[in-house]
C-alpha cells in the first residue's frame, strides 16, 4: 500500500442506547491534512468521534469506516490505536494511581513505539517544555485532580508522544483561556505535518485560526450538511449557523 | 519417605520422634497430649507447657465467632497441629498443584525460591547472606531468630513479653495459636538502636516461619526503631487448610516498628491472624498489611495507643478473587490522650469474591485531644462481586477529632475505554486501572515487593491466579 493513509466514512450510522445520532456521515481525512468539523451542539461530532475510535457505547447501525484501507467495524479500540488512531478527548477520564509517565510508557509499550528510558525522559521533557507543563506533571496521576486546562495539555502532551497517524480532536479548544488556547493549537501544530492526519472538532473558528484546516465541514442533525475551504469557517464566524443550515439551532450552551 | 512417616505415625497415639525419619508430627486432631507432645518434642520449659494447656482450655470454651466470614468449613479434628519442619518436608514438587506452578512460572521465582516457597524443600537457599546479616545485627545487640529459639536462648525477655499484648484468651483462634504455636520471629531492639535494613523473614534459614502456627514477637526498646517483613507475593502452598497465626510487637517510649506482610495464600486456606500493638509513648506503629489469595483472610491488625503522643498507621490491601473473602480491616484503640490513628484500607473483589472492611476505634474516657483517620475503598471488578463496610466507632471523650470516609467503585467503561484508545489491551487496562487503585499501598512497599505485586496483580486480571 502507498499514498496517505485516509480515514474514510461512509453513510457511517450511528446509536447510543437505542437512538440513533450519526444518520450517514461521509468524510475523508487522508495524512497531511487538517480538516475542521464544526457544528451546533447536539449535532453528532462527539459521537463521530466515539464512534471512530470505538468506544463500546456506540453502536454502528449502517455504513462503512476505514482507516489505511483497513476496515474498522469489529475492531477494539486498542486495535484502532495501533492503527494509527488517536482521540484527544473533550472529558479524558482520570485514572487514580497510574501517573502520567507509566501511562505514556504503557501505551508507547502497547502500540510497539516502545524507546529506551533515557530517550524517553528526553522526548517527554522536549514536550513538557513545549506545551509549558510543569515537570510535576511526570508523577502526578494520569487525569486526577487535574484543572480543565491540564487534562488539555495532557492530552496533547499524549498525542505528541504517540504520534499517530490520525487524530480526532474533541472540542480541545473548549474551556481554554487565550493563551493555553493558543499553547495547545501550537503543541498541535508542531505534530501536524505530511505524516498525521487531523480532524478538529470544534464550536469555535477561534482555534482554526491557529490550525488553518484545509477542510471545513459543518455537521447538523447526524449528516455532514456542508463542506468547504477555509472560508467556511470565517463565515460561520460572520453569521452563525442558521444562514448556513437555513434553520434555527438552539443556543449552543457554550460555557 | 513422607508416606512412610505417616503410616508410623499411625503406631504413635501422640506423635513420635525417630531420628532417622526425621520428620516429626503429632497425630491429627487437638488434645492436652497433643499440646504435650509439641511442648515436649520442643523441651519447652514448664511455664511454657502450662500457657499452652491453658490456652487450649480457652480454645475449647470458646465458641466460633460467627460476627464475620463464613468459617464453618474449618474441621479442627483433622489438622495435624505441629509438624517438625526439616530438610524433607514429606512433599515433593509432584505434589504442588499446577496452577501455583504456573505462577512461579509467570512470576519468574527462582528455583531454590520455588521449593522454599512451595513448601517441598524447608531451606531458603540464603544461608550465606542471612549469615551476614545476622552478625551484623549481633554487634548492635539486636535479636533476630525464630521464636523457638528466642525462648531457648533469650527466655527472660521473651517471658516478659510473650502473650501479653493478645492474651491467649483474645479469641479463639489466639487461643488455638496459644496451645500450638510453633515458628515465627523473634525480635528484639536495645534502646537506641536504629535497624537500618528491613528484617526480612526470608532471610532465617529455617522454614517455619511459614508455618501454620507461627507465632512472632517483636520488641522495640526506647527510642529504636525497626522495619519486620514478612511472606512475599509467590503463592505461598499450603496442601493444610487452617493458617492461624498471632503477631506482638511492643514500641516502647519513642520507639517506630514497621510491620509489612504480604501474604497470596493458596485458595484452599482459612487465613485467621491476630495481629496487635503496644505503642508507648511517642512511640509510633505502623501495619503494612496485604492481602492476596486465601479462601478465608480475617485479620485486623490493631494497634493500643496507650502513651501520649503515640501514632498508629495501618496501610492494607486486599484482593479477593472468585471464591475468596477477605475479611479485613483494623482497630485502634486510643487509651491515652494526645494520641493519632490512620487507617486506609482498599480492596479489590473480582468474580464472586468478596471482600469486607471492618474497622474498631475506640476512644477512651480520658484520651483528649485524640486525632482518628478512617478511609476505606473499595474497587469492584464485576457485576457480581461484592464489598461491604463494617466501621465501629465507640468514642467517649468529646474532645477528639474524627475523620471517616469510605467509598465503593466500579472499573467504569469509560476509564477502559480511556486506556485502550491509547493502545492498551483492555485486560492490561484493567491491570492498571487495579495498580493504580493499590498505588498508595504499594508506594509504601520495598521495591522488589511492588514490582513483584503489580506483576501479581497483572496475572490475577488473567484468572491465572485463583
Amino acid at each position: 500500500m502507498s499514498g496517505p493513509a485516509r480515514l474514510v466514512t461512509q453513510g457511517l450510522r450511528a446509536s447510543v442506547e437505542g437512538k440513533e445520532i450519526l444518520k450517514g456521515i461521509d468524510i475523508e481525512v487522508a495524512q497531511g491534512e487538517i480538516h475542521a468539523l464544526m457544528g451546533p451542539n447536539g449535532s453528532g461530532k462527539s459521537t463521530l468521534a466515539f464512534t471512530v475510535m470505538g468506544h463500546p457505547k456506540y453502536e454502528v447501525t449502517g455504513g462503512a469506516m476505514s482507516f489505511d484501507d483497513q476496515d474498522l467495524l469489529g475492531l477494539r479500540a486498542d486495535d484502532r490505536a495501533k492503527l494509527g488512531l488517536f482521540l484527544c478527548f473533550q472529558y479524558p477520564t482520570a485514572i487514580p494511581g497510574v501517573t502520567t509517565v507509566n501511562f505514556l510508557r504503557a501505551a508507547l509499550r502497547a502500540q510497539g513505539k516502545e524507546m529506551p528510558a533515557r530517550e524517553f525522559m528526553k522526548r517527554l521533557s522536549d514536550e513538557m517544555a513545549a506545551l509549558r507543563i510543569d515537570e510535576s506533571f511526570r508523577s502526578r496521576y494520569i487525569n486526577d485532580g487535574f484543572s480543565g486546562g491540564e487534562k488539555k495539555r495532557s492530552e496533547i502532551l499524549q498525542l505528541a508522544m504517540l504520534r499517530p497517524r490520525l487524530a480526532i480532536l474533541d472540542e480541545t479548544d473548549s474551556g481554554l483561556d487565550v493563551d493555553a488556547l493558543r499553547t495547545v493549537a501550537e503543541g498541535v501544530m508542531r505534530i501536524a505535518g505530511p505524516d498525521i492526519g487531523v480532524l478538529v472538532i470544534t464550536h469555535y473558528p477561534r482555534i482554526l485560526e491557529y490550525l488553518r484546516p484545509h477542510v471545513v465541514h459543518v455537521m447538523h442533525d447526524g449528516r455532514v450538511v456542508m463542506s468547504g475551504g477555509p472560508d467556511l469557517a470565517r463565515r460561520i464566524e460572520r453569521e452563525g449557523y442558521e444562514p448556513i443550515l437555513g434553520t434555527a439551532v438552539p443556543e449552543p450552551a457554550r460555557v | 519417605m513422607a508416606v512412610q512417616a505417616r503410616e508410623l505415625t499411625k503406631d504413635y497415639k501422640y506423635g513420635f520422634h525417630d531420628e532417622d525419619i526425621s520428620v516429626f508430627r503429632t497425630a491429627k486432631g487437638l488434645s492436652p497430649e497433643v499440646v504435650a507432645a509439641i511442648s515436649q518434642h520442643k523441651s519447652e520449659p514448664e511455664w511454657m507447657l502450662k500457657f499452652r494447656l491453658k490456652a487450649l482450655d480457652h480454645f475449647r470454651k470458646r465458641p466460633m465467632p460467627t460476627w464475620g466470614a463464613d468459617l464453618s468449613g474449618i474441621d479442627f479434628e483433622n489438622i495435624y497441629y505441629y509438624v517438625k519442619p526439616v530438610d524433607e518436608m514429606g512433599r515433593t514438587w509432584d505434589d504442588v498443584p499446577e496452577s501455583i506452578k504456573r505462577t512461579f512460572d509467570r512470576l519468574g521465582i527462582p528455583e531454590a525460591e520455588r521449593n522454599f516457597l512451595a513448601g517441598v524443600s524447608a531451606q531458603y537457599d540464603s544461608e550465606v547472606v542471612y549469615h551476614n546479616i545476622r552478625e551484623d545485627l549481633e554487634k548492635i545487640g539486636v535479636i533476630f531468630s525464630d521464636c523457638d529459639t528466642g525462648l531457648r536462648e533469650h527466655e527472660d525477655i521473651f517471658r516478659k513479653y510473650f502473650g501479653t499484648v493478645i492474651p491467649p484468651n483474645d479469641n479463639k483462634f489466639a487461643a488455638l495459636n496459644s496451645a500450638v504455636w510453633s515458628g515465627g520471629s523473634f525480635v528484639y531492639v536495645p534502646k537506641g538502636v536504629q535497624v537500618d535494613i528491613p528484617l526480612q523473614a526470608y532471610f532465617r534459614i529455617n522454614s517455619d516461619n511459614m508455618g501454620q502456627f507461627e507465632r512472632t514477637l517483636i520488641i522495640a526498646d526506647e527510642g529504636s526503631s525497626v522495619h519486620y517483613i514478612e511472606g512475599c507475593t509467590a503463592p505461598n502452598y499450603s496442601s493444610d487448610s487452617l493458617h492461624s497465626a498471632v503477631v506482638e510487637l511492643i514500641a516502647h517510649k519513642g520507639a517506630k516498628i514497621r510491620y509489612t506482610t504480604i501474604q497470596n495464600w493458596s485458595d484452599n486456606v482459612y487465613n485467621l491472624v491476630t495481629k496487635r500493638a503496644i505503642a508507648h509513648e511517642g512511640a509510633t506503629v505502623e501495619w503494612i498489611d496485604g492481602n492476596l489469595g486465601s479462601k478465608v483472610t480475617m485479620k485486623y491488625p490493631s494497634v493500643y495507643l496507650m502513651g501520649e503522643h503515640s501514632h498508629a498507621e495501618v496501610m492494607s490491601a486486599a484482593f479477593a478473587g472468585s471464591g475468596q473473602h477477605q475479611d479485613a480491616g483494623s482497630k485502634a484503640i486510643h487509651v491515652a490522650p494526645n494520641t493519632t490513628s490512620n487507617i486506609v484500607s482498599r480492596s479489590i473483589s473480582k468474580g464472586s469474591g468478596r471482600t469486607s472492611y471492618r474497622g474498631h476505634i475506640k476512644v477512651l474516657p480520658k484520651a483528649h485531644d485524640v486525632k482518628v483517620n478512617v478511609r476505606c475503598d473499595a474497587l469492584l471488578l464485576d457485576e457480581e462481586s461484592r464489598s461491604d463496610t463494617y466501621p465501629y466507632m465507640d468514642i467517649d471523650n468529646p474532645d477528639v477529632t474524627v475523620g471517616h470516609e469510605a467509598t465503593v467503585s466500579k472499573v467504569g467503561e469509560d476509564q477502559i475505554f480511556y486506556l485502550t484508545s491509547r493502545g492498551i489491551g483492555e485486560q492490561d487496562a484493567t491491570a492498571l486501572i487495579v495498580n493504580g487503585f493499590f498505588e498508595p499501598f504499594v508506594k509504601e512497599l520495598p521495591m522488589e515487593y511492588a514490582v513483584e505485586l503489580n506483576r501479581l496483580l497483572a496475572l490475577s486480571m488473567e484468572g491465572a491466579i485463583g
